[in-house]
């Protein structure tokens, strides 16, 4: 068992002893090595002025994976074992700019310079992974990353001139020096009182689980670090679940897809869009790129928020839930996890560690609609989900789930019954969504009113009726791109 | 003469430091080993008597120094930057959720903010006022009501064949510059101060912070390299943070820095006002007013703040482009128990154009005509029809040229015609489409502050130091009036250090703001440079015995007669006959006068215009939409530097309409913000920018008025410009059975959903 965090910058092993385990990854940089690059806009992950990129060591191939994070979020120990690649390190000393630097100079992508860093470290990233991309994956990429000077053209204007210019003369990958670093054992770090535990195996963690029951589980970071850099939480005891290698797996068996829980958000919905591609549209809203590279599903579900964008869908395909402890293992259906606002099925002890979600059946529409007040990177009003079989025009199985509508994601039952067996017409939808003002009774917040989130809820099933019956073709999201 | 600097798309002149993250932003300075961090006390409740502040907890928690209520200030407790009617520290009475009651100083950034949490505030709750109308019904007011009348509005409107009324709710903006605010506070020898400040405004920085501290303003110097961003609420809001910070260095005697998370800088400063707007309207049968009559209620918080001046540039601008020769303007300053209210791009003039559009389009619905029709049959005439309500003749009117040019490269015509016919075929989606345009006045409207000064240094090799009273927060001013020294000394912009705006090289400077940095300063510059030349010109004219016209500057070099020095050489040769290489530049803008007691004369040195025509498509089912096609037309007069007007342009339109669009402020039942981090307040991001996207300079635009190079400034009225957008998407959900549809701005789905169907908020 390891004590020391162990990382590499600049083609350089940094090792650190007796970090503070909830450190972030931005204050490290910032405080500590004065690299003041990286900039703080936001502190809760949503702006992208602290954006970096890591890279690992990709398991099956010989390369490196990189991935844009928010460093604000992040704390210092998830580093273990990984590159950590900042702005400055695309321009070493006496080196010229990297292709991706000179194209925001070229284009003018900078006016004041605050957000650029962290656009440059996000069109980095895309730079290494993908050789010509559309306008949509541009906007994707760049999803996470607010800028309030430019208007974002001349940013677009960059990302597709980096292309053109020169390769650099060497990029700041060291796979070999990431190799180097003997990182395959435990970490336990004692800072003062507090602890950090990185475990590796589903097992180690389940008995870290029964001796610190009330620990803070740590995967993608996205909600606990704000509680750190936000509500200024002083947390004793994390364990975190990234490095556990039986819950980073994707398994396809002839009947399910099994999500280990610390997979991230990204390679999650990677594997689910290949079953369900309808949700492809929900997925590209799903908060931004870094989020979704940190960010894990099992993440998502365990939280439970009454907001989480997974849920629904993944609740009317009928995913059921693996829990582990000490003391063994239990399966429950997602739809029956969450008992009250912030209150889940979990007993002390437990961890979520598997999502299992039923392959598609034949003829089964599955699709899921999110509103919210922008298209990227916001957190949903509603958020509704269906899943639809229908038999010689007549609905032989209806399900509906919805975020946003209520203290826990939850099936509309009342909606369901109005619709299972009867024909898929206008009428039998004008009563279903009557029929949804009876489950659910929405809350009026900043995000929108109670009245528009149950009339929006409404009309979003009518669409859904209107595509399904190839009345509607097209949303605003599609429409002229 | 060689070739000039002005006029041509330079990169911003931080841009390559900007991409490799060497731009050092306040924070990124190098720190003083005693720096000790604060962190601000906030009030929870909208309106409170404070009867007591109880620190001791905080005193005794981890790393913390020292603490500051508001009697413990050393000097004058006030922050309010036209009349002292902010306090920088609330002394007896908290007025709104956010006020700042006290501060810590502690030795890191964490240890400041989580002591900040252990005080003990005794509040005795007072009744709050939140609401502009609920501000108007009781009287509560920061500054008098003003009213703008001309003509006779009310016979106007009365006998007009037709007459609508409405009321509007039109949102406010929070600046939402990505470098939060920020100033650190260096205590130097013999009472000196030095203070970074992340300012548009170092000059009343210093002044406030003298005051603050008790120290006369020599002693305090304030400096600004760059800030991350601005559009205005850095303006006076800086001041708050750089006293806060001072008044904490001043007590402790050391170095120390405030920086605002994200959440207290959207709580705790100042934004766009928000506005309650009713107007009357009597128009004839071709959608030409005849009378007007306004109402205007401002959201100004709990001080005057800059709540004057933008109130008045709201009155200034609900002409927009149009003749309103009858018409009557009544504005309420309201006084709310909300953050004060301030500058923000467009400073007052967005919301006054908001409403004069909105009138436009409900007649042109009512009507049945295209809005651009009675658009253009109420725009100001040329040589007639052109006085303003406050009596100022519009001699510059170029809108109508601009109109046309854009109608015909935006195909409006065609394209309206086919969204017609898309329309009639479609249930669920439906598209809009609207141009409007922009007239923009250009000054203060406070005459005393038109005025700006440039210190310039030439050195023995040739290169120059370049010194002037404006701020850089991302538009592009340092590499413009560098382009404008640069030509003026003959040399290459390389041979310009641009350096940070200080007070102690260029005293008294106005505010960076009202659109005249480069106006301004480019003019001071010009003048310093000029001196410098003229006294180079002179003594090479002696030196060489040739005669003065015979002597030219450009590239680097200086021809005198037949031959030809380097600019370097001749500097290193005037040197050495003890010629003075520096000069100071002064400037104030001419023509503009104004009288406030009647408001009228000629506030503006001139006018700035442009137009945009915007198409949506809409969602009816749940009231989202896309922006699908922009096209600009703007007018920079001749630009100084294409590149940046055109960043000036798009960011500006883009910021504009999230301010008509997704940007959202919400406040509880009890006062407090509840958008207050990007997680819950939205501003554009990069996938709603028009897939397509067209902006275009004026071309051959230049400026009747001696600006500097003919050029016209840009900063603000292209925010402007996205009210097409906002009267796209009202021009998609007009119906038949709802032919004037009630959108509010922001233009939420919510609220465009709520428009389409029809029901109440």
């Amino acid at each position: 068992m390891g004590s020391t965090v162990k990382f590499v910058l600049d083609g350089e092993i940094i090792e650190l002893k007796d970090v503070d385990p909830t450190r972030t990854v931005l204050q490290f940089l910032r405080e500590d090595l004065r690299r003041t690059g990286t900039k703080e806009g936001c502190a809760e992950g949503d702006c992208g002025a602290c954006t970096v990129v890591i890279a690992e060591l990709n398991r099956d191939s010989d390369g490196v994976q990189l991935k844009a994070i928010n460093s604000c979020i992040q704390f210092l120990p998830t580093l273990h074992g990984k590159q950590l690649i900042t702005v400055e390190s695309l321009q070493r000393k006496n080196a010229g700019p990297h292709p991706v630097q000179q194209a925001m100079v070229d284009c003018h992508g900078s006016q004041c310079g605050f957000c650029t860093p962290g656009f440059v470290m996000s069109l980095f990233a895309l730079y290494k992974s993908n050789p010509r991309p559309s306008r949509t994956e541009i906007d994707d990429a760049l999803a996470g990353n607010l800028c309030r000077c430019t208007g974002y053209r001349p940013i677009i204007a960059a990302a597709n001139a980096m292309y053109e210019l020169p390769p650099a003369a060497s990029e700041p990958l060291h796979a070999a020096t990431l190799a180097q670093l003997e990182v395959s054992d435990s970490l336990h770090i004692e800072h003062g009182a507090r602890n950090f535990f990185a475990p590796t195996t589903r097992e180690e963690l389940a008995a870290l689980l029964a001796k610190y029951p009330r620990a803070t589980l740590l995967a993608g970071g996205t909600d606990v670090g704000l509680w750190v850099t936000k509500q200024h939480r002083v947390l004793d005891t994390v364990i975190y679940t990234a490095r556990v290698a039986g819950l980073q797996q994707i398994a396809v068996s002839r009947t399910h897809i099994e999500i280990g829980a610390a997979v991230s958000l990204a390679a999650a919905m990677e594997a689910i869009v290949a079953h369900y591609p309808a949700l492809d549209d929900l997925f590209r809203r799903f908060a931004s790129p870094p989020i979704r590279n940190a960010g894990t599903l099992g993440g998502n579900i365990a939280n439970g928020s009454p907001i989480g964008d997974s849920m629904p869908a993944l609740m009317v395909a009928g995913t059921t839930l693996t829990l582990m402890s000490a003391a063994g293992e239990r399966e429950i259906a997602l739809e029956d996890f969450y008992l009250d606002y912030q209150v889940k099925d979990l007993k002390a002890g437990e961890f979520l560690a598997q999502i299992r979600i039923p392959l598609p059946e034949k003829n089964v529409v599955l699709h899921s609609h999110k509103l919210s007040k922008r298209f990227d990177q916001d957190i949903s009003a509603v958020c509704s989900a269906y899943r639809l079989q229908l038999d010689a025009g007549r609905v032989a199985s209806f399900a509906m789930a919805c975020g946003g509508m209520a203290a826990t994601i939850r099936r509309a039952r009342h909606c369901e019954a109005a619709l299972n067996g009867q024909p898929w017409t206008a009428a039998s939808i004008d009563k279903a969504m009557l029929a949804l003002a009876e489950d659910f009774a929405p809350i009026s917040d900043m995000r929108s009113s109670a009245a528009y989130r149950l009339r929006a809820a409404q009309n979003m099933l009518r669409r859904f009726f209107l595509e399904t019956s190839g009345e509607l073709e097209s949303s605003v999201y599609r429409y002229g791109r | 003469m060689g070739a000039r600097a002005v006029g041509q798309a330079l990169p911003h002149d931080s841009a390559r430091l900007h991409v490799s993250g060497l731009a050092a932003y306040t924070d990124d300075l190098p720190e003083p080993r005693d720096l000790l961090h604060v962190a601000v006390g906030m009030s929870r409740c909208a309106h409170a008597r404070i009867h007591g502040i109880d620190l001791t907890a905080v005193a005794v928690a981890t790393g913390v120094v020292d603490t500051c209520v508001a009697a413990e200030i050393p000097g004058e407790n006030n922050c309010g930057p036209i009349i002292h009617d902010e306090q920088i520290l609330a002394a007896d009475v908290a007025e709104y959720a956010g006020h700042a009651l006290f501060a810590v100083a502690a030795e890191t950034v964490d240890q400041a903010r989580k002591a900040v949490r252990l005080a003990r505030i005794d509040y005795e709750e007072l009744e709050a006022i939140l609401d502009p109308l609920q501000a108007v019904a009781k009287k509560s007011f920061v500054l008098p009501s003003e009213t703008l009348r001309r003509g006779n509005p009310e016979g106007a409107i009365a006998r007009a064949p037709h007459r609508l009324k409405r009321r509007l709710r039109l949102g406010g903006q929070d600046q939402f510059y990505l470098e939060g605010h920020i100033a650190m506070a260096i205590p130097q020898e013999d009472d000196g101060l030095l203070v970074y400040s992340s300012t548009q405004h170092p000059d009343e920085v210093q002044h406030l912070v003298a005051a603050a501290t008790g120290r006369p303003v020599k002693n305090v110097v304030c400096i600004c390299r760059r800030m991350g961003g601005a559009f205005g609420g850095k303006e006076s809001q800086a001041a708050t943070i750089a006293c806060i910070a001072a008044i904490m260095a001043t007590k402790t005697g050391r170095a120390c820095k405030l920086r605002l998370d994200r959440d207290d800088d959207m709580i705790m400063t100042g934004k766009r006002h928000d506005f309650v707007i009713e107007y009357e309207v009597g128009f004839g049968d071709d959608g030409r007013i005849h009378g007007i009559d306004f109402m205007f209620a401002s959201r100004c918080g709990i001080s005057a703040d800059l709540s004057g001046p933008v109130n008045d540039r709201t009155m200034f601008h609900c002409d927009n482009a149009y003749f309103l020769e009858n018409i009557n303007i009544v504005s309420h300053r309201c006084k709310t128990n909300t953050v004060s209210n301030t500058a923000f791009r467009g400073f007052g003039g967005p919301q006054g154009m908001h409403a004069i559009e909105y009138v436009i389009d409900d007649i042109a619905r009512s009507l049945g005509l295209d809005p651009v029709q009675v658009r253009r049959r109420n725009f100001y005439g040329i040589g007639e029809r052109n006085v303003t309500p406050y009596l100022q003749v519009v001699e510059d009117n170029i809108i109508g040229g601009i109109f046309d040019q854009l109608e015909h490269s935006a195909s409006y015509v065609e394209r309206r015609r086919e969204i017609r016919d898309f329309n009639a075929a479609s249930t669920v989606l439906k598209r809009g489409i609207a141009m409007t345009p922009v007239k923009f006045g250009i000054s203060f409207t406070a005459t005393h502050l038109n005025q700006a000064g440039a210190l310039v240094h030439v050195y023995r090799d040739g290169t120059a130091h370049l010194n002037h009273g404006g701020t850089e927060m991302g538009q592009g001013l340092f590499i413009k009036v560098a382009q404008v020294a640069a030509d003026e000394l003959g040399v290459s912009v390389d041979k310009i250090r641009i350096n940070a705006s200080d007070t102690s090289k260029v005293p008294n400077a106005s505010a960076t703001a009202a659109s005249s940095g480069s106006d301004m300063n480019g003019k001071a510059a010009q003048i310093a440079c000029a001196k410098i030349r003229g006294r180079l010109t002179e003594f090479a004219a002696r030196h060489f015995n040739v005669a003065e016209s015979q002597i030219g500057f450009g590239d680097n070099r200086v021809a005198i007669g037949k031959t030809s020095l380097s600019f370097a050489e001749l500097v290193q040769l005037a040197w050495l006959h003890r010629v003075q290489l520096w000069a100071s530049g002064f400037y104030k803008t001419p023509k503009i006068h104004y009288d406030r007691s009647t408001f009228s004369g000629r506030p503006f040195f001139y006018y700035a215009y442009g137009g945009a025509v915007s198409e949506v498509v809409v969602d009816t089912l749940t009231g989202e939409y896309r922006v699908t096609r922009v096209d600009i037309l703007h007018d920079c007069g001749d630009s100084l530097n294409p590149a940046m007007d055109i960043g000036q342009v798009e960011g500006g339109f883009i910021q504009g309409m999230g301010w008509l669009t997704s940007e959202e402020l919400c406040w509880n039942a009890a006062g407090e913000l509840t958008t207050h981090a990007p997680s819950t307040y939205k501003i554009p991001t990069c996938s709603d920018l028009p897939v397509d996207f067209r902006v275009q300079l004026l071309a051959n635009a230049g400026n009747r008025e001696d600006t500097i190079y003919r050029s016209k400034a840009v900063g603000e009225p292209p925010l402007m410009l996205a009210l097409s957008v906002f009267h796209a998407i009202r021009d998609a959900i007009a119906s038949p059975t709802r032919p004037l549809p009630e959108l509010q701005a922001p233009a939420t789905p919510e609220a465009v959903l709520r428009a389409i169907e029809g029901w109440a908020s």
